[in-house]
């Protein structure tokens, strides 16, 4: 047990003597900023296609959408997450000629793929809306879009908020492989603490702590969130 | 004021309405009525387009809207529906339910004549004195047609004594409440007709009289109504024309006191033996 005591003591040491803080700092802003960004664009994306996937289909314009909506879900499903980091890093962004830091090829590379996931998720939830919604939009003259956007979506996403929700919390966690490309999160600024005095235990527990304590805030924003959407329901 | 020629709608292979032609007149008061699966309701939703026609016509203010190149968003806001199901709008509250068309129609109508204006006033730069084209008036604001719109939603809900609900959401009302508020939702647009398609089939008994009386001041104030009902009493009393569909074809059309006295057609007369 002393041993153990001396592992924290020399954990603390770095964390506050030697700026091991500041890495955690910059690692859980990073961390957020992947996880909070890649779902907004994810929400984007997957709102779009999955508005494409819903739409008649009795023209030929819709059918092409919808063709491509279907094989961009099929990629970013298909492979690793790892891979795409990968594939972006090292192989798209250099054929274009674009030089871009690791940290915001991994907010893109989330953001499209958890707009993969959303656009199934966002799907149900459009599906889940009384078809009587989008009639009695059209039937006032508003057009499909303005319906969707301003009537369908909104009850979408509150029937969704709890699926979305675990979205969140899993691309929080996604994050960890971000070092791929050489983006510092939190797993790569406790990894190099760790590096720092060859000591890991009490820097991944840390890490492991800082994980869950984060996940559970969420999970409470998320329970608040719903409670104020529910408003307009007969249930409190 | 509507002119439908030779409607036509399948679903795949089976025909839901076969050749209907009819004639409404501004003030009608037009029940349908027929039995189940006869294609009342999809005739009615063919008139707005709600489903698309297969085949024939529908001339409303001098444009055929069955035409698939017209913008029928257009033609929808002269020409309100109320449904079975109310389909209020779940996130919006009861005032929003009624405003939230007639300001997005109108700010959009405003935007469109700005950007009107900023063209005209740009080629005119370019014109002759004599030449120059006069702006388009814009006289209203964003916020004036949002309080407009209000003022005119808050005397819809006076005039249903439903004021006191302007702020609560559907899913606290009673089935009646809610069919009214979906019909001053299709008067807020000002429609020249009012379709309603089974508007008191899905109300308890008791609610079915608030809405018919509703319906009943509609007609009296001379609103075109093209109104899919199972309520015989109702049509003989307000309509002026009845009409009975089966498979697809309208089999009558009579003033009601010939339609429900001296019924030719022998399904009618079946039809008729059953149900009254």
């Amino acid at each position: 047990m002393g041993d153990f005591s001396r592992k924290i003591d020399k954990f603390i040491d770095i964390l506050i003597n030697q700026d091991g803080y500041v890495k955690v700092l910059e690692g859980l802003q990073n961390t957020l900023l992947i996880a909070v960004l890649g779902l907004i664009i994810g929400i984007f994306i997957g709102t779009i296609i999955a508005i494409v996937r819903v739409l008649p289909k009795y023209k030929i314009l819709p059918r092409i959408l919808n063709g491509i909506a279907a094989f961009y879900v099929g990629a970013f499903r298909g492979t690793p997450i790892v891979v795409q980091l990968l594939i972006f890093y090292y192989v798209l962004f250099p054929l274009m000629g674009i030089r871009i830091t690791g940290l915001n090829v991994s907010i893109l590379v989330f953001g499209l793929n958890s707009g993969a996931y959303i656009s199934e998720i966002m799907r149900s939830g459009i599906l889940s809306v009384d078809h009587g919604q989008m009639e009695a939009g059209r039937a006032v003259g508003l057009s499909f879009w303005t319906t969707m956007v301003r009537i369908v979506i909104p009850q979408a996403i509150k029937n969704i908020l709890p699926t979305l929700g675990n979205e969140f919390v899993a691309l929080i966690k996604e994050t960890s492989v971000v070092s791929f490309v050489g983006a510092t999160d939190l797993y790569k600024a406790f990894n190099s603490i760790g590096s720092n005095s060859y000591e890991f235990m009490v820097p991944y527990l840390a890490m492991a702590l800082i994980y869950i304590v984060l996940v559970l805030l969420i999970s409470m924003g998320i329970k608040y969130m719903e409670r104020s959407l529910r408003k307009s329901d007969r249930r409190h | 004021m509507i002119d439908v020629i030779n409607l036509e709608k399948h679903f795949g292979e089976t025909k839901v309405l076969n050749g209907i032609s009819i004639h409404i007149e501004k003030g009608d008061i037009m029940c349908v009525i027929g039995p189940s699966g006869s294609g009342k309701s999809t005739f009615l939703r063919c008139l707005n387009c709600m489903e698309d026609p297969t085949g024939g016509q529908i001339i409303f203010g001098g444009v055929d809207i069955a035409d698939f190149k017209v913008d029928i968003n257009i033609h929808r806001r002269r020409m309100g529906m109320v449904f079975q199901h109310f389909n209020l709008f779940n996130n919006k509250t009861v005032l929003q339910n009624i405003m939230l068309a007639p300001v997005l129609v109108r700010t959009q109508d405003l935007k469109k004549a700005k950007r009107n204006n900023r063209k005209t006033a740009l080629a005119n730069l370019f014109r002759k004195a004599e030449k120059k084209q006069a702006l388009l008036p814009v006289t209203a604001t964003k916020a004036s047609i949002r309080a407009e719109a209000k003022e005119e939603a808050l005397a819809l809900l006076d005039r249903i004594g439903l004021r006191d609900k302007a702020d609560v959401y559907p899913s606290t009302l009673s089935g009646g409440q809610k069919q009214r508020i979906a019909i001053v939702r299709a008067l807020a647009m000002k429609p020249d007709v009012i379709l309603f398609d089974e508007p008191t089939s899905a109300l308890d008994p008791e609610m079915v009289g608030e809405v018919l009386d509703l319906m009943k001041q509609l007609a009296n104030e001379g609103m075109t109504m093209i109104i899919v009902t199972h309520e015989m009493g109702f049509a003989r009393e307000v309509a002026n024309k009845v009409l009975f569909i089966d498979e697809g074809q309208i089999l009558e059309c009579a003033a009601p006191e010939e339609f429900f006295g001296n019924p030719k057609n022998p399904r009618l007369k079946e039809f008729l033996s059953k149900v009254l």
